[in-house]
Parts: C-alpha cells; structure tokens; sequence
C-alpha cells in the first residue's frame, strides 16, 4: 500500500499552503524574514540599537557630568580626554550627547505613545460605530490637521509653557490625527467584511468585535507610521528645543544644544555639527525602519 | 468645477471655526495673568486693572470668545501687547517675506523632486536609482535648522560667497533660506514621484505607447507621467503645510523677517494677540492651499467632481 511520491508531495505542498494561510505564526515569520533581508530595515534598526547603546552604556564609560559648568575648560578641542571638545561651559560635548540620546528617545517614545493610545481607539470606534461619533471625531482631527506642522506644537507650547513634560504632551497632542485617520479607515473597511457581520448575527457584543477584529486589522499601518511618526516626533521636538521653547538648558537635549550653539557657529562650529549629527541620525533610523515596516508587512503598497 | 469649489469652501468654514476656537482657548492655558506680565512686576493694581478692561480679560470668558469671533469676521485680530499697533497691520508687513520664501522653496522642490523622481523611476534597481532614492530619505531625515546652520558655516563663513543672514542683498540673500526649508519637500516629491511612476510605468497603456513607436520622451512625459500627477499634486499641496511650519525655523535661523519669525519672537515676549494671530493665519492659508489642491485634482481627474 505505497503512494505513489508525486501524490504525496502535493498534498503536502496543498497542507503547506494551507497552514501558510491560516497559521498568524507563518505571517508573523513571513514578515519577520521580509524585514531582516530588507536593506533600510537592516540599516535603520542597527543605528537605533546603537543610539539605545550609547544612551545607556556611554554614560558610564566617559564619567562626566553632563551639566557641571568648569568655565576654564570652555571651548576645548577635541582631544584624548574630551573625544569632541567642551562646550561654552567647559562641559564635555560627547558626554551630553550621550545623556542627550535618553532625552530624544523618551521624547520621541512618549510623543508617540500618546498619538497612539489616543489615536487608535478614537479612530477604531469613530471607524466601526460611525454616525454622530464618527461626524464630531472627524470634525475635530480636521481641526487638529489644519494647523501646519510644527505650528500646533508651538502653539500648545505657547500657553503650555517650556519643560520636557510639555514638550511631550504639545509633539504627542500633534501626532494624534494621523492615526486617528488610519485606523478609521482600516475600521471602515473591516465593518463590512463578512466575518464581522457574522460575528454580529451571532450576538457577539460590539466591544469585543472592535478589539478582537477592527483593531488588530489596522495594526499593519500603525505600526509603520508609529515608526515614521517616531522620526517626525524627534524633529519637531528637537525643533523646539533649537527655538529656546522645547526642553530648558541646562538639560543636555539635542535641539537646544543646537539652538546654544549658534551663538558660536563661527568660533567653533562643532557645537553645531554633533548635535544635529545626533538628530539627522535617529530621524533617519527611524525613517528607514518604517520604510522597511511598510514593505514587509504590506508589500502592496510598495 | 463652481459647484464642487462652493461645497469645498462651506466644508472649509467650520473647519476654520475650529481652528479659531482652539486658537482662543489656548490662551486660557497660559499661566499667569496676562495683564500682570504685560504691565510689569513694578505696576499698581489700578494699572493691571486698566490693562485688564483694555483687553477686555475683566469680562467672562464666552463673552470674550464671542468678541474675538466677531473682531475676526471684522478682520480685526486685536492689538499687539508688545508694539500697540493692530496684530493685523504686524503680519501683513511680514506676510510677503514669508509668502516669497514658501514659493521659492516650493517651486525648487517641485523642480528638483520631480524631475529626480521621474530619473530613479525610469532606471529602476540601479546604482543611480539608489543613490537618488538614499538621498530622499537623507532629505526627509535632515532637520532643517541644522542643514540651515551647516549651510551658514560652509557658504557663509568659510567660502564667504552667500550672506549669512538677513534679506539686503537681493536674490542672493534668498538662496540659503530656500535651499534649506526645501531640502525636506524635495526628498518628499522625489519619493512620490519615483514610486507614483513606478506603478503607472507597468500599466498596459505605457506598453501600447511605445508598442505604437512613440518616443522614449512621449512615452515618459506625456502618458506617464501625466497620469502619475494626481499623487504628486497631492504631496504638492501637503507641502505646504510642512513649508509654513519649517518657515518658522528657517526665518529664525536665517534673521527672515516674515510671519514665522514674528511667531518665535511673540512667544518669547508673551505677545499672545500676535501668536495667536499668525497661528490662525497660517492655518488658514494651509487650509486654503488645500481647496486649491482639492481644484488642480479635480481639474486633473475629472472624475474626482463627480464623487
């Protein structure tokens, strides 16, 4: 009782296909195997582990403190003690790059954390009961988007005021609209399909269908502009700290060190050129990454 | 085409509506009396409470609301705390500089992206291809003060050969500025452009173009192109917004003396009749370059009327 090989090796490859569908193991390792062969995905996630790296293990390799002034070590060149030189306080410029690094990631991290956390279940429900809620939602991200840009964060920081809890709330009040915006409309596709209103004739409770079906289909798209968003977030608040109304000096961030450095960009030019290294660099990580994401998790839109 | 541009502008209006609110109410965030930070820590009471009937803060706050609605259909933005002139009067000196700088880093933009764009699609998968599509990330990546910056220290200071800043000499003054605020929207229109012909390129009748023996230039301007333009007029238009938010970095590094500049300052004296006005008015032109937008796409796609 043998079967004969070619049978056999069809309908394993028909089983094969089957499993390759169904089983969210295989997608999840289809996407996993797209995105480390993808070259941007590759470049960007390595510059981020490298940023996370330096903000946490450099700090303890070069023991200086980021915000002690010794005025007769200001403007130092770049030397064996001090790898880019003092700043205008005499403090070590690659020291408070590296502390830096923690304030930029938490800044961008919390930033879009709020768009998130606010965004997605807004634009879920907005989505999938539509009505009066989806009319006052939309009204108000059309608002939130007709301010340009930078401008609402400004704004916010305006009447806020400075400091690093504000700058996260006015960047993260800033990111809200465009996942708002997303989820919606995978949430308005999703309320339509077949097994959403099957799920419905069978009495399923709403809550459970948005949770279980509406937002874990627009996950894809979130995740790759959560990623991109991460950079924009980086940049606006950088932004602010270069305008003197992001994070305060002495706190070693990017933008204002940026933002200090332009009262000696003829002087000493490096004060200028590390800082905004720093920035471009994680901008660009994540800006590559989510390049990567959205290649590997939705080929179709490539 | 009229009708659909009178459903797009009464769509606008509570939209404008909803910016102007949360432009007022902003205001009610700020900490501290505004009367107090504009009469100074030396005043007497009866100063501060001149102040405050001068701006009208000793009235409740939806009846203020309602006064700055109405000021605004007047036209009337209200009184600048730091110069006394009208707010309005105070942005429309600034406006043309900001207006020349946007359009300038626009046009350079869409020059520049699209023309890139149309290069990286047409030699897919090449060295060239990958050289000009790392350069759009680089651009989208670049943040502009610090391009702003590097470019005073290279053409300003070591070549000499462009002026650091300011606007008194000429076309030249403008170069640094526009190169700066449009290095972020050219790497955008380059991205769009590249990947809006990529997809138009496969399409059955870019292969009937030139199975007919159409030229190469045809082929690539007149069918591709040309159909791969809805997308692009749509970055365009979104560009905007992006130029009017980093004109307000770009004119502070470069002394710029247009809106932007004049918002940085205000914030930073507590001028909030002027922040809250150039916000309002730059928000405004963002949404109406968007109605505009909306009218290019649907004289482009007349389809897009009949939705």
């Amino acid at each position: 009782m043998s079967t004969p090989a070619s049978v056999t090796a069809d309908v394993t490859a028909e089983q094969a296909l089957a499993v390759d569908l169904t089983s969210p193991e295989r997608a999840h390792s289809r996407v996993w195997v797209r995105l480390r062969t993808h070259p941007s995905a590759v470049v960007g996630v390595v510059i981020f582990a490298l940023y996370v790296l330096a903000s946490m293990v450099g700090p303890l390799i070069f023991r200086y403190d980021p915000i002690h002034q010794n005025l007769s070590d200001a403007f130092l060149p770049s030397s064996a003690a001090h790898p880019l030189g003092t700043d205008e306080y005499g403090r070590d410029e690659l020291v408070r790059l590296l502390y830096g690094a923690r304030y930029t990631l938490v800044l961008g991290f919390a930033a879009v954390a709020i768009g998130v956390g606010i965004g997605l279940p807004l634009g879920a429900v907005s989505g999938f009961l539509g009505g009066w809620v989806d009319l006052g939602s939309q009204r108000v991200t059309d608002v939130l988007l007709a301010f340009p840009n930078i401008l609402l964060a400004l704004a916010l920081v305006a009447s806020l005021g400075v400091g690093l809890q504000n700058v996260i709330i006015a960047v993260g009040i800033t990111s809200i609209p465009i996942f708002v915006r997303l989820v919606r409309a995978s949430a308005l596709s999703v309320r339509e399909l077949p097994y959403v209103e099957a799920g419905r004739a069978l009495g399923v409770p709403s809550s459970i269908v948005l949770f279980r079906h509406v937002v874990p289909n627009s996950l894809a798209p979130v995740i790759v502009q959560a990623s991109l968003q991460l950079g924009a977030a980086i940049l606006i608040a950088a932004g602010l700290g270069f305008l003197g109304l992001g994070v305060q000096a002495p706190t070693p961030e990017w933008g204002s060190m940026l933002g200090a450095s332009r009262n000696y960009i003829f002087s000493d030019p490096n004060l200028a050129t590390f800082p905004g290294l720093a920035i471009f660099g994680a901008v660009l990580a994540f800006n590559l990454l989510g390049d990567g994401l959205r290649d590997a998790l939705d080929p179709r839109l490539k | 085409m009229l009708t659909y541009l009178v459903r797009r502008v009464l769509v606008a209006i509570p939209t404008v509506f909803g910016v102007a609110t949360v432009v007022f109410f902003l205001r009610t965030l700020l900490p501290g009396d505004p009367a107090i930070i504009i009469a100074g820590p030396q005043a007497t009471p009866e100063a501060i409470a001149n102040i405050r009937r001068q701006l009208g803060l000793d009235q409740p706050l939806w009846q203020q609301y309602l006064s700055f609605l109405g000021g605004l259909v007047h036209g009337d933005l209200g009184i600048s705390t730091r110069t006394g002139q009208p707010v309005i009067q105070e942005i429309a000196t600034r406006a043309p500089y900001t207006a020349q700088l946007a359009v300038a880093s626009l046009v350079l933009a869409v020059l520049v992206g699209v023309t890139l764009g149309v290069l990286a699609a047409t030699r897919r998968s090449t060295v060239g291809d990958l050289g000009i599509s790392s350069g759009a990330v680089f651009g989208v990546s670049m943040p502009v003060y610090w391009l702003g910056l590097m470019l005073i220290v290279v053409f300003a200071v070591r070549f000499r050969v462009l002026p650091a800043a300011g606007t008194d000499q000429g076309l030249a003054s403008l170069v640094l500025p526009t190169v700066t605020l449009a290095l972020f929207s050219m790497g955008l229109v380059t991205r769009q452009t590249r990947s809006a012909m990529l997809e138009v390129l496969g399409q059955d009748f870019v292969r009937t173009a030139r199975a007919k023996g159409a030229g190469r230039r045809a082929v690539l301007i007149r069918h591709a192109l040309r159909n791969a333009l809805l997308p692009i007029v749509t970055t365009i238009g979104l560009q905007f917004g992006i130029l009017l938010g980093g004109a307000v970095l770009t004119e502070s590094i470069f002394a710029w003396p247009g809106v932007g500049r004049l918002l940085v300052d205000s914030i930073g004296s507590r001028d909030y009749p002027v922040v809250q006005g150039v916000v309002l008015l730059l928000s405004v032109a963002f949404i109406t370059i968007n109605i505009v937008t909306d009218l290019i796409y649907a004289y482009v796609d007349p389809r897009i009327r009949y939705s």
